[in-house]
């Protein structure tokens, strides 16, 4: 079982400017201490110091917010694509 | 204009300060919060006067020096100082002394603000060397990319969610745009829009050269003021759907205020939504900045913004101001479309509805007083959304003068007409 990261532009100079990544994982907080442990230092860019997900950022598994899910408690199925966005676009009154 | 000196600084992060150089990047690196243009206010001052905006030609460019641009601008030369309609029936029918409708759905060339910010981003997209642009849109960004490239020769990717108004998938089709529907929902759109960006060297209005494109949506702002005789209203009420332009009209009137162009600006500031779609308006009333997003249902599509990205910045001024932010029901929204037709003869879109039927709640509530002068900010046309009103069937008749009569009544013509 593996799942898929989509690394966004300003992260990827933590991953040698690799666009999406390999993991496995259970949920979203476990991948991100795979990626952590791959990638050191990125996942103080993702999350808060207390551990909350950072608020100018957003994650999606399967196109689904985590916010409306678990948050990184949210489980992650086989083969799921995790999609990490900053909170950059929006603004089309 | 002969003036083509840049009075641009860089960019730095709205939420840490980390400073940038000017590029296309919309992102801190740091802590993801969203860049800015940093200005040097002190040599805009030197320049730009009241007297020097006066002589220049009446678009959103008299306000360049504001804008984040090095040179002249390239695209969108014409847009912009849409009217500034004094509303004195509707301010009868609404019981305040004196309201004014700011009307961008009469803007050049797609009719609605969405002109302003893509005047903006094309130009820059121009001084980037970008070859193609585009966007993620709820429509009426859709309608302006695609004009604005057809018109300066940009090819356009615009991506749209596929349940959109069909005038306003037509109004982006016609020019000749790549035009691709989604299945989903803006933000999911948009999250698409976000990965192409980080692919593909494409000039995303509202992805990657974001810091820029939301500047044009400041001249609505300095419009206002230099209208009302540089003077800031005590309340305007501007709809909300990523919550950007209440936030770049906060921005507008303060830098009027700072280059002494008004005296300071104490305009309450207040957010509309609907209510199948009000995240902000939740977040405001709950008394937090933090929004949670929501899976929007409702007519206004052009506000269906369920994760919107400037809703923490919004609420921000909102608070600050002393405003507030009100939603309202799809019936509401029709209503008020009615009543800013009948009253002004104005024809506004859904989201025009939404902030009439807010404003008309926020004077119930007390909250925009009876001696307030007031705007209200309408930024899209109503042609775009006609679906949604449901007018009565017609009759028609024999051309026949009795004919006529027997519709009308010869006393309502006899009244009509002594």
């Amino acid at each position: 079982m593996a799942q898929t990261v989509i690394i966004p532009t300003p992260l990827r100079k933590f991953t040698n400017e690799i666009e999406t990544v390999e993991v496995e994982g259970a949920t979203v907080g476990e991948i991100f201490g795979q990626l952590e442990s791959r990638f050191p230092g990125i996942r103080a860019r993702l999350c808060e110091e207390g551990g909350e997900l950072r608020r100018f950022i957003n994650v999606y598994v399967d196109g689904e917010d985590i916010r409306f899910l678990d948050r990184l408690d949210t489980a992650v199925g086989e083969k799921a694509e995790i999609s990490i966005v900053p909170a950059i676009a929006g603004g089309s009154e | 204009m002969s003036n083509t000196r840049s009075y641009i600084k860089g960019l730095k992060c709205r939420e840490c300060g980390h400073p940038y150089p000017v590029a296309p990047v919309a992102i801190c690196e740091e802590c993801f919060g969203p860049l800015e243009v940093d200005y040097d206010y002190d040599a805009i001052k030197e320049t730009l006067t009241r007297d020097t905006i006066a002589a220049r030609p009446k678009t959103m460019w008299r306000y360049r020096e504001l804008l984040p641009i090095e040179g002249e601008p390239a695209v969108g030369v014409q847009t912009g100082c849409t009217p500034l309609v004094r509303a004195e029936r509707l301010a009868k029918a609404l019981g305040v002394r004196e309201l004014y409708i700011k009307n961008d759905a009469v803007s050049h060339p797609s009719l609605s603000f969405k002109d302003r910010v893509v005047a903006v981003a094309l130009s820059k997209a121009r001084e980037f060397n970008f070859e193609a642009v585009g966007c993620a849109s709820t429509g009426n960004l859709a309608n302006s990319v695609a004009a604005n490239a057809a018109a300066s020769g940009f090819p356009a990717y615009i991506l749209i969610p596929d349940n959109l108004e069909k005038s306003k998938v037509i109004g982006t089709q016609v020019f000749g745009a790549n035009l691709i529907p989604v299945r989903g929902n803006y933000d999911d759109v948009n999250r698409l829009c976000s990965e192409i960006a980080g692919r593909y060297r494409i000039a995303f209005v509202n992805v990657n050269l974001r810091p820029f494109y939301g500047e044009g949506s400041k001249t609505f702002g300095y419009e206002i003021a230099e209208q009302l005789g540089w003077r800031t209203p005590d309340a305007v009420v501007v709809p909300m759907a990523g919550g950007s332009l209440i936030t770049k009209i906060h921005k507008g009137f303060s830098e009027l205020a700072r280059l002494g162009l008004v005296e300071a600006a104490e305009t309450r500031f207040y957010g509309a939504q609907a209510t199948g779609c009000n995240p902000i308006a939740a977040a405001v009333k709950a008394g937090t900045r933090d929004i949670r997003p929501v899976k929007p249902n409702t007519i206004a599509k052009s506000l269906a913004i369920g994760n919107p990205a400037d809703g923490y910045f919004a609420t921000g001024v909102i608070a600050s101001s002393g405003g507030w932010s009100e939603d309202v029901s799809d019936a509401e929204i029709v209503a008020a479309i009615r009543l800013l037709a009948e009253a002004e003869g104005i024809f506004a879109e859904t989201a025009g509805g939404t902030t009439l039927a807010v404003t008309q709640k926020l004077i119930a509530q007390g909250r925009i007083k009876a001696d307030d002068r007031v705007v209200v900010a309408i930024t899209g046309n109503g042609l775009k959304t006609q679906e949604v009103l449901a007018l009565e069937d017609l009759k028609s008749i024999e051309p026949k003068l009795s004919a006529f009569e027997a519709l009308v009544g010869a006393t309502q013509i006899a009244a009509a007409g002594s």
